[in-house]
């Protein structure tokens, strides 16, 4: 409960990566993904540069191929869809194992397969190398409005404690003897969702006040901005150009 | 003789639903004190501290910090002087990090730099914290985000902490830890509490508010003895521990099993 479902993202270390400034490593991550994403999914040969690109980070990184497997698991249900259009597709069909798989759908599951999961190994090699605190700083560093990075860090600070609570409000349910059976034995649950509507806003609160004791008057106090070295700067960008690159090259080829 | 560091004369509070919160409360606590505010649930206890930082603008009556008027230009001024640690820490620790957290008060200030380091270390150091200034608050013992809560108050340099309810939920080593930490501190203290032994051991006056007045206020030995008093305002110690206002030690009577009358087993 108290163990940090956001906090559990970052992995200990101090490699190269873990020590570039979270605004460069934010920047990077976004603009590879944005290359991966415009590349035509006929370039199958771009996607295995990228790939053998994050390989490369990941080894930096130190992180453990085992490490890196346990976090994809949350691209399972995009695979399930993402099989599932293979089936359901329109437009010609082949014969593949004896099923008459849509030639389409077939495409379509290549291109979302191979996108979502570069995707989601460029989050996780940037969740496993910057603490929250400091892709907050990052954000902040990049002139994203106070609001949006307060709102962030809020729910970050939060979002295990409400959690919490809720568990303790099943315990409770639990213990008085209540059981789901059937779709009505949800209705406690939907009843539950509104009673931590109301905490969670008495809690807004009594944060609000705590906050205004201390001296709050409106706006979070600006954080002191670090800037990046110069050459991280420079490693970032050559790493996204060469993406882009690629992408570029994929596109020619059509 | 210099002003009392909180002197409130008079003050009347009503919400606006017409209840009546507060009525004629006069409290001076000196430099140097350390006192403790009884009071059954509802007394008005949390209605007069949040006057003493401003958050409730006084109705009626007044409210002085150290000689400073509470108004709506002392406000900020106010608030730093008067250092409220709320009963969860949850509500109070709201940043990522426990240093940041304890930085959130001084850079409300206005400190920077080098300043605000050693204000926040100096803080962090008071209550034996240091090391877990970059942990994030959800990864701390509830005796440990306590004493960063207190941290937090500390780092704004305060004539007065006020705090509300300190040992609730916290097992009996963690309170004998915040017990050391609050002494240690040299700073001008109020204690909100159901808790009357710990008001016995940490504060020598006591203050004992119902119904939104005050109806008693001595030295806390005195009228944690007087258990008439005690037993018309709600409040009692542990069943079986008796006070003689002049021993210095508070008598535990053997137990004897008492016969169950409410039929509970």
């Amino acid at each position: 409960m108290a163990g940090g479902h956001v906090h559990a993202l970052f992995r200990h270390g101090d490699s190269a990566l873990h020590r570039v400034a979270p605004q460069v490593k934010i920047v990077a991550a976004f603009g590879f993904v944005l290359a991966v994403v415009v590349t035509p999914r006929e370039a199958f040969w771009a996607f295995g540069l990228y790939l053998a690109t994050l390989a490369v980070l990941i080894a930096i990184a130190g992180l453990p191929p085992g490490y890196v497997a346990r976090r994809m698991v949350v691209e399972i249900p995009f695979l399930i869809v993402a099989v599932l259009l293979p089936l359901f597709g329109s437009g010609d069909r082949i014969e593949v194992l004896g099923m008459s798989l849509s030639e389409q759908g077939l495409w379509d599951m290549w291109n979302l397969l191979a996108k979502a999961t570069l995707g989601l190994l460029t989050a996780i090699v940037l969740g496993a190398t910057t603490q929250v605190p400091d892709l907050l700083k990052g954000l902040d560093a990049l002139h994203v409005p106070g609001v949006v990075t307060a709102i962030i860090s809020f729910m970050v600070r939060y979002v295990d404690v409400i959690l919490g609570e809720f568990s303790r409000m099943q315990v409770a349910m639990a213990s008085r003897g209540h059981e789901v059976r059937s779709v009505m034995g949800w209705r406690p649950y939907a009843k539950t969702f509104g009673a931590m509507f109301v905490r969670t806003y008495e809690r807004g609160e009594r944060v609000y006040l705590a906050m205004a004791s201390r001296g709050y008057s409106g706006t979070m106090p600006a954080s002191l901005r670090v800037p990046a070295p110069a050459a991280q700067w420079v490693a970032a960008f050559g790493l996204v150009a060469a993406a882009w690159l690629v992408a570029l090259l994929g596109w020619a080829q059509q | 003789m210099t002003a009392p560091v909180i002197a409130v004369d008079g003050l009347d509070f009503v919400y606006p639903d017409g209840t009546a919160a507060l009525e004629g409360i006069h409290l001076h606590v000196h430099r140097g004190e350390r006192i403790a505010l009884l009071g059954p649930n509802g007394a008005g206890k949390t209605t007069l501290v949040l006057h003493l930082n401003g958050i409730h603008l006084p109705q009626h009556g007044t409210v002085d910090v150290s000689g400073l008027r509470l108004d709506a230009d002392s406000l900020m001024e106010i608030r730093r002087r008067v250092g409220i640690v709320f009963q969860d820490p949850d509500d109070q620790l709201f940043m990522t990090t426990v240093r940041e957290d304890v930085e959130f008060g001084p850079r409300n200030l206005g400190l920077i730099g080098a300043e605000l380091d050693r204000r926040v270390d100096r803080a962090l150091a008071a209550v034996e914290v240091g090391d877990l200034a970059d942990r994030p608050p959800s990864h701390l013992s509830f005796g440990q985000k306590r004493r960063v809560a207190i941290a937090g108050v500390l780092a704004m340099d305060p004539e007065i902490i006020i705090l509300d309810e300190p040992t609730s939920n916290l097992d009996p080593a963690s309170r004998r830890e915040l017990t050391a930490t609050l002494r240690s501190l040299d700073v001008t203290q109020m204690i909100v509490t159901h808790d009357l032994l710990y008001a016995l051991e940490l504060c020598e006056r006591t203050v004992i508010l119902d119904r939104g007045s005050i109806v008693a206020d001595g030295p806390t030995r005195e009228l944690l003895a007087d258990t008439d008093l005690l037993e018309r305002h709600r409040l009692a110690l542990p069943a079986g521990v008796r006070l003689e206002s002049r021993s210095g030690v508070a008598e535990v009577p053997k137990t004897e099993p008492e016969p169950r009358k409410n039929g509970f087993v």
